[in-house]
């Protein structure tokens, strides 16, 4: 599973890093906290969130994740754009909310890690 | 004798990753001095190790630097803590570096360099100062309480790392001393805004992270002399001791 199977199936609205889209998802992770994310996130995730600020951006560079999927309709700042795009990190927006946008993710066979 | 006193008490310094390189002690004194505020505080995002030599470079020109810390709690809230004692500042940083995880990635967050009070380079901070603690809200408030320090919570008007855009409100019995607002929100937009939190006082300051901003966004107080004591005392309109307009 690609990140531009994702954005086909969901009909995400692709904000910046278009050219990494064929980057493998190695599974998602979905929280709104960025000291989560970096402890339990993973390499090649697909992040669910509804945070917008450039630090996202900083935070899946430093995890290596697959991309970032905004849900609720909400828009990432510009300057959250401009380094999404200078890191090669994709943003993608989804009208469906957090719960909805994970379940159907789920369905399609992403899946997150399980607790240990 | 009560005066006027022209604050900033919110500016990073280049130990904060986010902070500009050229932060240090003398630069932003001489900034400070030509623009002619009385006292300032440096609070960098969870570490006071360049505070010291800020409050040598002031004291040689006469300027209070306050020592302070940009507390990221456990929800993510941005909250600064004030003090008079470098001492007691420490104190919160001890706590802080036994509950704050991870190493820093300069190439994604920045540099984090410790200064002396003649802006030279003497070494370079290795935690996630960017990141957050594992320490509650209330926990931090009433440690720095305890220390009769001051606490302030950081650009409540913005929606990400404040008070309100973490919680969306503030809980009860919190002793927080006052709610900052940033400089993208006007006073009468946050007159309004924030009419719910009208018993807290608010506050302006810059929360610089490079020269030209110090300044940009300050705050009034009329006190005895340039103390967190007393700025504590003007939040909660003690003794004439008040916040004014200008």
């Amino acid at each position: 599973m690609r990140v531009s199977n994702l954005v086909e199936s969901f009909e995400l609205k692709i904000k910046a890093g278009k050219d990494r889209l064929h980057e493998e998802v190695t599974g998602g992770y979905a929280s709104d906290l960025l000291s989560d994310v970096i402890a339990h996130g993973r390499k090649g995730n697909i992040w669910i969130t509804i945070q917008t600020h450039p630090n996202i951006v900083a935070v899946a560079t430093m995890k290596e994740l697959a991309g970032i999927i905004l849900t609720g309709g909400r828009e990432p700042d510009s300057d959250t754009l401009q380094k999404a795009e200078e890191e090669g990190i994709p943003i993608l927006l989804s009208p469906l909310l957090t719960f909805e946008l994970v379940g159907r993710l789920y369905q399609l066979g992403i899946s997150g890690m399980s607790p240990c | 004798m009560l005066r006027t006193f022209r604050a900033d008490l919110h500016i990073h310094s280049c130990l904060s990753p986010c902070g500009d390189g050229e932060m240090r002690p003398r630069a932003v004194v001489n900034q400070v001095m030509a623009i002619g505020l009385d006292m300032i505080a440096i609070c960098d995002h969870n570490s006071t190790e360049n505070t010291a030599a800020f409050m040598s470079a002031g004291y040689e020109r006469g300027l209070t630097v306050l020592p302070g810390i940009e507390v990221t709690t456990k929800e993510e809230i941005h909250l600064l803590a004030l003090f008079d004692r470098w001492e007691d500042c420490m104190a919160l940083q001890d706590l802080i570096y036994q509950n704050l995880p991870g190493e820093n990635v300069e190439e994604v967050f920045g540099c984090q360099t410790v200064v002396n009070e003649r802006d030279e380079t003497i070494g370079t901070n290795r935690r996630m100062l960017i990141g957050a603690t594992l320490l509650p809200l209330e926990q931090i408030v009433s440690f720095v309480g305890s220390l009769r320090g001051v606490t302030i919570a950081s650009h409540i008007d913005r929606p990400a790392f404040s008070l309100l855009g973490q919680l969306g409100f503030i809980p009860e019995g919190i002793s927080l001393d006052g709610l900052e607002i940033s400089s993208r929100t006007s006073k009468e937009e946050a007159q309004k805004r924030f009419h719910a939190y009208q018993h807290y006082s608010f506050v302006r300051f810059s929360d610089a992270h490079c020269l030209e901003d110090i300044g940009k966004n300050i705050t009034h107080f009329v006190l005895k002399e340039a103390t967190s004591e007393e700025v504590k005392m003007a939040l909660h309109h003690k003794e004439g001791r008040r916040m004014v307009e200008q």
